[in-house]
């Protein structure tokens, strides 16, 4: 059987450059294995081989993102590579942050399996642990001997094509959650982990509970006549015909409508576009879910200082929490740029 | 209370000239059941069909799944307020054709309708490619509201799955179970020295589609209270909802609910089951309160050391089943949680709406949110073009080969949160 053909991804530092006065070195390829690289090697044996080695700085890497990708890229696709590894960088920022970034690159573009190893607390570790495989290493070069031959052993799980586990592999949880079959149904496991729990045995939940992330509630706002106030909904209403194709549920983006003269939303321009709810009453009249009629009333009054030129809409059924949290993180920008005082949100 | 619950098996269900069954076949007579369910002047047309294990067989949209019972001996009969009178169910002797369900379809009322697939690998997921189903498609008259379209649909179900099972009523079993539970203090004292459990058993009640009924009543004007178990076995709660496919209760859940049956396995023996409190799920924070408050008081005020909680839907419900959950550990009972997750397409978001690091133990039925393929079928029961804008699928979900790729959201029964399934997650 031909081995397997690895391509190597380090830095400056570990190809024997230099260091920070070498850092914005453009990406190099060299045939075979350089620095760590003769270490992997070994701990690769008779399976696999180094028959490249991709070198470039960490700066010009962290620095020029995009055209590093592609560089680096290009040059792993001519080695017709069977599998990627890069690293390991130990607690360097951005050595590990390049690593991340090439081994996901290299995994969407090129299909191949791809492997890293780098300390927990690198910032790279948090960005792309949910994309690539991260064995975890000590934070210093010192532990070397312990993590080549790591993951030189993760690495080629993953070109058979095996799952690794972060109990057995030393890799990172990705954190991502994956469906999976259990020995017993759900209420032989619930039956089974309440005895446990009852008669303080040990028991491990299928779901650790997230820190959650309330939300402390703004302060008042001291003069409503003088606000500007913004609607926004998860409750689906849009323009007929749901222009922007919002989905009925698991929504992956929302709209932003002008309502520049709208007094009141009516059956004929709006309707909603959720999928959670009996529709007819808020397709009879959109301002049930979207009060556009009661504001323009009020801001006529001047009980508000005045309504928003736009609303922005979603649908909040089974959508997310990091979407929903995606959405929100760039409209909440937009309307403090347009002055928005305060939101009223209104769900279904 | 005490019911003895006959099994029936089926294997094969077929039309014939008569409804009945002979060897383990339930042979239906069309134009018979035709002539006894469909009166609704609300339903244009009815037609049934049959759908096997096995059978390159799609049915969607699916509305509910239905298992034929019928009350063989003793008072009352199955689905009170229904089909039957309002009497106190869960007595006596019922008669189950165990392999036979009615599904039933038609145009679609909602966007949160299922989709049985009956070989594949869609077939996996739900437990209703297993049966023979005689499924029931409704058609409703034009510019019926949905909720009235929903209605006349649950009636016919009801009345299909009260029919088929009359067939059973004078069978001798091939499996005959007895299911008791005493009087509150007398079952609290039967067995010494083992923890004494209650059910807490969260319903469906969000409104506009996502209804619940038990004895007829909606249960959103429940407050919760006590049933023994075995009246569930009778159909005192019935699925009247749309909500999304894979984690609603269908009458057949609620009817073989497995956390029922499975306490009822180790009572007597690790556990005391002394009885189930129902609760609802309302939108309103006031009612969330209030039922979650009465859940917590009744559970303490029976005595118990433990509880199982179910939840049914996800989002909204996340937030009654975590206060649940917090009220019932502060009264220092000790609970498990049986839920599902929406953690996103890519298992990276946060699964439930809510969290409290009270809940320390979780069952989970799997992300309901991670993308299935299912392969094109010969044939389809129903109408293939919603699959688009069920809950679950999105534009293109329906390719043009007849091939489907969606959320495992569409399936029904996939990730149920009576824990019915052996699908779960996990932490990679």
């Amino acid at each position: 059987m031909s081995k397997l053909r690895v391509v190597h991804y380090i830095n400056q530092f570990f190809a024997g450059l230099g260091g920070e006065e070498k850092a914005d070195v453009k990406p190099e390829i060299r045939e075979g294995k350089v620095g760590p690289g003769m270490a992997f090697a070994a701990a690769l044996g008779q399976e696999a081989e180094i028959v490249a080695t991709v070198v470039c700085g960490d700066s010009f890497y962290g620095e020029n993102m995009e055209e590093a990708r592609k560089l680096v890229l290009d040059m792993v696709k001519g080695q017709k590579a069977h599998l990627f590894i890069a690293g390991p960088a130990f607690n360097a920022g951005r050595y590990g942050v390049a690593c991340g970034d090439i081994c996901k690159a290299v995994s969407e573009e090129l299909g191949i399996p791809v492997l890293t190893g780098m300390y927990i607390e690198n910032p790279g570790a948090d960005i792309y642990r949910k994309h690539v495989s991260i064995v975890q290493t000590g934070n210093s070069a010192a532990d070397m001997r312990n993590a080549v031959p790591a993951m030189a052993k993760a690495a080629l799980k993953l070109a058979r094509g095996e799952d690794l586990k972060a109990s057995e592999d030393g890799v990172m949880e990705k954190g991502i959650r994956k469906n999976m079959y259990r020995e017993a149904r759900g209420s032989q496991r619930a039956v089974d982990m309440l005895i446990a729990k009852l008669s303080g045995q040990p028991f491990e939940t299928e779901y650790p509970m997230p820190d959650f992330d309330r939300v402390p509630p703004n302060p008042a706002v001291e003069d409503i006549s003088k606000a500007k106030i913004a609607l926004v909904t998860s409750g689906g209403i849009v323009p007929k015909g749901n222009p922007d194709n919002i989905e009925a549920s698991s929504a992956t983006k929302y709209g932003k409508y002008d309502i520049d003269g709208v007094t009141d939303l009516t059956s004929d321009a709006y309707q909603t576009a959720h999928g959670g709810y009996d529709p007819v009453y808020a397709n009879d009249d959109p301002d049930r879910v979207l009060p556009v009629d009661v504001l323009r009333d009020m801001e006529k009054e001047g009980v508000i200082g005045g309504l928003h030129r736009y609303f922005y809409s979603t649908v909040g059924n089974g959508t997310s929490v990091a979407n929903s949290v995606g959405f929100a993180s760039k409209f909440a920008k937009e309307l403090k740029e347009d002055g928005v005082d305060a939101v009223i949100l209104t769900s279904t | 209370m005490r019911l003895e619950v006959g099994y029936i098996n089926i294997k094969d269900v077929q039309f014939g000239n008569a409804t009945e069954v002979k060897d383990s076949v339930l042979y239906v007579n069309k134009q018979d059941m035709l002539d006894c369910i469909g009166s609704d002047p609300r339903l244009e047309k009815i037609d049934i069909d049959i759908a096997k294990p096995g059978e390159e067989v799609r049915i969607t949209p699916v509305k509910d799944v239905i298992q034929p019972r019928v009350k063989a001996e003793g008072p009352s009969g199955v689905f009170p307020g229904f089909v039957s009178k309002v009497d106190t169910v869960g007595s006596g002797r019922t008669h189950v054709l165990r392999g036979a369900n009615v599904v039933t379809t038609g145009r679609i009322v909602g966007f949160q309708e299922g989709l049985i697939d009956m070989t594949g690998p869609g077939a996996d997921y739900t437990p209703f490619s297993k049966s023979c189903n005689v499924v029931v498609i409704c058609e409703p008259i034009e510019d019926l509201k949905q909720h009235q379209h929903e209605e006349a649909i649950r009636l016919v179900g009801l009345k299909a799955a009260a029919y088929l099972a009359e067939a059973a009523r004078d069978l001798a079993p091939d499996e005959l179970k007895t299911y008791e539970t005493k009087p509150l203090l007398e079952q609290v004292n039967e067995y010494q020295g083992l923890p004494k459990v209650a059910y807490v058993y969260m319903l469906q009640s969000q409104g506009l589609l996502h209804d619940t009924y038990v004895y007829g009543v909606d249960a959103k004007q429940i407050i919760p209270t006590l049933i023994y178990p075995t009246e569930v076995m009778d159909g005192a709660i019935i699925s009247g909802n749309c909500v999304s496919a894979c984690d609603k209760n269908t009458t057949y859940h609620h009817l073989n609910n497995p956390i029922i049956h499975d306490l009822f396995e180790k009572h007597g023996k690790e556990l005391n089951f002394v009885g189930v409190v129902i609760t609802n799920e309302n939108v309103f924070l006031a009612d969330k309160e209030r039922s979650s408050n009465m859940t917590a008081k009744l559970v303490k005020m029976m005595g118990v050391d433990g509880v199982i909680i179910s939840e049914e839907g996800f989002g909204n419900p996340d937030t009654d089943l975590i206060m649940n959950c917090k009220k019932i550990e502060n009264e220092g009972i000790k609970t498990v949680i049986v839920t599902d997750e929406y953690a996103g397409r890519d298992g990276a978001s946060q699964s439930l709406a809510d969290a409290d690091a009270k809940a320390d133990a979780v069952v989970t039925a799997g992300n309901a949110n991670e993308i299935i393929k299912l392969p094109p079928m010969k044939k389809i029961i129903g109408h293939i073009e919603p699959v688009d804008v069920i809950a679950g699928g999105f534009k293109g979900s329906l390719k043009e080969d007849g091939s489907i790729e969606a959320e495992l959201q569409v399936i029904t029964g996939a990730t149920n949160e009576l824990g019915y399934n052996r699908l779960s997650a996990t932490t990679v």
